[in-house]
């Protein structure tokens, strides 16, 4: 069976690498005692697919994975038995079992939120400039960049893959202290299209007219979406939602 | 969140992060206002690789046992680091409360190879603590270094504060009741390294002068304090069986170099190679129980969580129930997905049995350490292999379908010459031969045949202490003498040679054996900008050889060079068990290539049943002869 799980990235444990996550994962489980299926072959290791890397820095409520077992108990169960062996700052919320046939994380991804946040004690635009100055950024036609990749650079529209924003007020920062809340970002995310936070706020910061310190902004993501739509029409749900 | 030493820029701006957040899996989280003593742990190097050491896991769970005691840890920042906490001139702080290491009570460092030694003055410099202990202030923290470097601490003696001869689990809990003693009482740091200086492994440089000849040889090695003793003997846990073991040692987020769980089978060797400082440093021969191992193994793979478990000694081939040990465990967990990692065994039907189930044939190697290329000069160096053991283990393993082997060989060995090197061509060339004379539907392809040597340097406590090592000339000399020996070979094609530089091996030459004069050297280089000497992209020789010109230290006095019986050498003052007397007695049997008995045969009478149990009294009834 193959079984989704949730969870968050918080705190210290935003410096832990992608390869360095699905490792340490492998280990907990094993702590938890799951019931984890091996690959066949001399070095056996326990099937997870985790469903999209977030970059080192960045935080996160709204991380999944999916794994394969051969049984499992309650979900409620199961939480609370990884959470026991787990850290502090990494922490499962949710528990389920998928359906036979279910399509991997990593394959019905298709959109994620983002919380973007100021750290203190930088040089930044005013609120209300930012605010300003971000309407205008995102009322343009189209938001041409070059995207460079290993082989290629090509020009692409950044404004149909932006698929919502909205200002930030009171975004619960208790997370996050010394943070100012500034913008939330609804983005296009998976291996049809993938543009990550950095990229909107490099584009910004270059149309704004000011310089682009990665530093000045404190990344959160919120939630990993799949797009049960039909057609062009998008119907974004979370991934733990899918099957609902 | 818990506070972090380093900012989220500095930390984004580094490579590894993780490296330097703590935090990991099974870390001991105390409240330090509530604890007598704050104790920081380093290794020297970077995270990965200090991570990866079994002794400081060993410590850190004894030291953490006591509530009085918070013990934390702390590695050499990575260059990149480095650079910054000095532009920023932040202080290095230890992982677990990233408070910084000066306002600790004691910083402890475990050298384990010589090639540390700038790194210990890189955490001391970061750490805005005095690189000369006689610098050092009351409020400082007391530094102490251990680990096998330690059996001649004299090269960086100016450094340390107190040097600590022997295992940790001996006297480490009389050092700390001591020091919170002392420290309630109102006590200095002078009265307390005094006090310290009276338990045995407690050596405090400060309290012994050096005089010198004018041939440079030291003249007289005399302390100068009435609390200092005249030898100062190693300290070691006798019961193996029944002592601290980290039941749940800490499981790093950044993959480390022994990213698995560690089992340390037995203490010791018996076999008496005569190039070997651990073997006679470890001395006696001490096992764990069988039952022990059982238990720990199965309780560090719960707390852990890691896929495999590796065998950790000396010799794992000597461990009298190594079979039960390995059947056990792959029976208990091997089909729970847990990976037995063998150490390089001895190879018979057990070894061969044993790695068939372990391992994948096709991408495993047969590992064999002749060391020597004659029989001549292992008989030299007392290494108990002999041709025929190799080539018979070899022909089984090419039966049982294994077509790589790995041969591990030393020049510049006392009394090499060339017949000696050119045996290592010879030998690579009859295991090749044993593998083409298999009849062909036997053999899978090519056999691989990997042939390294390395430079042999002679070290303190060892028979070869008084032999003078190889020149760099003579050694480089040898070496392409035994790639065109390779290249003369009928199966050449299927022998790769590769070797150590010279350029390292001739710097821990002189450190091995090197006495009080060289701490300035280490110290020059230092400053001229030396650090991680270990790592081949960040080794400088030129500043190096400056360094050594500046402070008239040189490879001919320290590493090239005989001594005599009659010299003082810099580590006399250290009693490790093991005789003075053993170890010439044991030298001049070397020179005339004779063995000596290895200690599951008999003794050789070296001094070590001083200690009153191992394989000394296991195996004899307990007489001292």
């Amino acid at each position: 069976m193959i079984v989704r799980i949730k969870f968050t990235k918080t705190g210290s444990s935003k410096f832990v690498g992608h390869l360095d996550l699905l490792r340490y994962f492998q280990k907990a489980f094993r702590r938890a005692k799951l019931d984890l299926t091996y690959s066949q072959g001399f070095n056996p290791h326990p099937l997870i697919t985790i469903a999209a890397p977030l970059g080192v820095g960045l935080t996160s409520e709204g991380e999944y994975l999916d794994v394969t077992l051969n049984s499992c108990d309650e979900p409620a169960i199961m939480i609370d038995r990884i959470n026991e062996a787990m850290a502090n700052n990494i922490s499962v919320t949710d528990f389920i079992i998928l359906p036979e046939g279910s399509k991997n994380a990593m394959a019905v991804i298709a959109a994620a939120d983002y919380n973007i946040s100021l750290r203190e004690g930088y040089d930044f635009l005013s609120i209300n400039d930012f605010r300003d100055k971000f309407r205008d950024f995102y009322n343009q036609d189209s938001i041409m960049i070059i995207k460079k990749t290993k082989k290629s650079e090509k020009e692409m529209d950044l404004k149909p893959l932006i698929y919502k924003y909205e200002f930030l007020d009171n975004y619960d920062l208790s997370q996050n202290d010394g943070y100012i809340p500034l913008i939330h970002l609804q983005l296009a995310t998976g291996s049809a299209n993938n543009i990550k936070p950095e990229l909107v706020l490099e584009t910004f910061c270059e149309f704004a007219g000011i310089s682009y310190n990665p530093f000045v902004f404190a990344t959160h993501r919120v939630e990993l979406y799949g797009d049960i739509g039909k057609g062009k029409e998008r119907d974004l749900v979370p991934l733990n939602k899918m099957n609902n | 969140m818990n506070k972090l030493a380093l900012s989220d820029e500095i930390l984004l701006s580094v490579d590894k992060p993780a490296r330097y957040i703590g935090n990991e899996i099974n870390m001991v989280k105390k409240d330090p206002s509530k604890v007598d003593i704050r104790f920081a742990m380093c290794f020297p190097d970077v995270y990965e690789i200090g991570m990866s050491h079994l002794g400081i896991q060993i410590l850190y769970d004894m030291f953490n046992k006591r509530e009085d005691v918070y013990c934390e840890r702390l590695y050499s920042p990575w260059v990149d680091l480095d650079k910054l906490m000095r532009e920023k001139n932040i202080p290095l702080f230890a992982l677990e409360s990233q408070d910084p290491v000066k306002d600790f009570d004691f910083l402890g460092f475990t050298i384990q190879y010589e090639m540390c030694y700038t790194n210990i003055l890189q955490v001391l410099d970061l750490s805005h603590i005095s690189l000369f202990s006689k610098d050092r202030r009351e409020e400082d923290p007391i530094v102490i270094g251990g680990g096998p470097c330690t059996y001649n601490p004299e090269p960086i003696a100016d450094f340390i504060d107190l040097f600590y001869l022997g295992e940790g689990e001996a006297v480490y809990n009389e050092l700390f009741d001591i020091y919170k003693e002392n420290k309630k009482n109102g006590g200095t740091r002078l009265e307390f390294l005094e006090k310290a200086a009276s338990i045995d492994g407690i050596y405090v440089p400060a309290f012994y002068d050096v005089t010198y000849n004018e041939d440079k040889t030291i003249k007289s090695f005399t302390k100068n304090n009435p609390a200092a003793k005249d030898k100062v003997k190693r300290v070691v846990e006798m019961d193996m069986s029944n002592t601290y073991y980290p039941t749940k040692p800490i499981v790093p987020y950044v993959q480390v170099t022994q990213d698995r769980v560690v089992l340390e089978i037995q203490r010791g060797c018996i076999r008496g190679c005569r190039f070997c400082q651990a073997g006679i440093v470890y001395r006696p021969l001490r096992e764990r129980s069988l039952d022990f191992l059982k238990d720990i193994a199965g309780q560090m793979l719960k707390n852990t969580g890691h896929e495999e478990i590796s065998l950790s000694s000396l010799s794992s081939s000597d461990y009298s129930q190594l079979q039960e040990l390995v059947y056990y465990l792959i029976d208990e967990f091997g089909s729970k997905g847990v990976n037995i990692s063998l150490p390089s065994l001895r190879i018979d039907a057990f070894a061969l049995d044993v790695m068939s189930k372990v391992q994948d044939i096709k991408k495993s190697s047969l590992t064999f350490a002749p060391e020597a290329g004659t029989q001549r000069l292992r008989d030299v160096i007392n290494k108990g292999l002999t041709e025929e053991e190799i080539l018979n283990g070899a022909r089984d393993a090419f039966i049982g379908g294994w077509n790589k082997v790995k041969l591990y060989f030393m020049l510049g060995l006392p009394t090499e010459n060339f017949d000696d090197v050119e045996g290592i061509a010879n030998l690579a060339d009859k295991i090749a031969r044993e593998y083409y004379d298999l009849p062909k539907e036997n053999r899978k392809g090519r056999v691989n045949i990997n042939v390294s040597t390395s430079y042999f340097v002679p070290k303190p406590f060892t028979p070869f202490q008084w032999s003078a090592m190889e020149t760099v000339d003579n050694y480089l000399e040898k070496q392409r003498f035994l790639k065109g020996k390779i290249d003369e070979q009928l199966n050449r094609k299927s022998i790769r040679y590769s070797w150590h530089d010279a350029e390292t091996s001739i710097i821990e030459g002189i450190f091995a054996r090197g006495d009080r004069r060289v701490g300035k050297a280490i110290y020059d280089a230092y400053k001229s900008g030396c650090i991680y000497d270990s790592w081949s992209e960040h080794f400088d020789f030129d500043k190096w050889l400056k360094a050594f010109a500046d402070n008239d230290i040189s490879a001919e006095f320290y590493a090239n060079r005989d001594r005599d019986f009659d010299e003082i050498l810099p580590w006399d003052f250290i009693d490790v068990g093991v005789t003075k007397e053993f170890l010439w007695r044991d030298y001049n049997r070397s020179l005339k290539e004779k063995t000596t008995i290895n200690c599951a045969a008999g003794c050789a009478n070296c001094g070590a049943k001083v200690f009153g149990g191992g394989i000394c009294f296991d195996r004899q009834g307990g007489q001292v002869q």
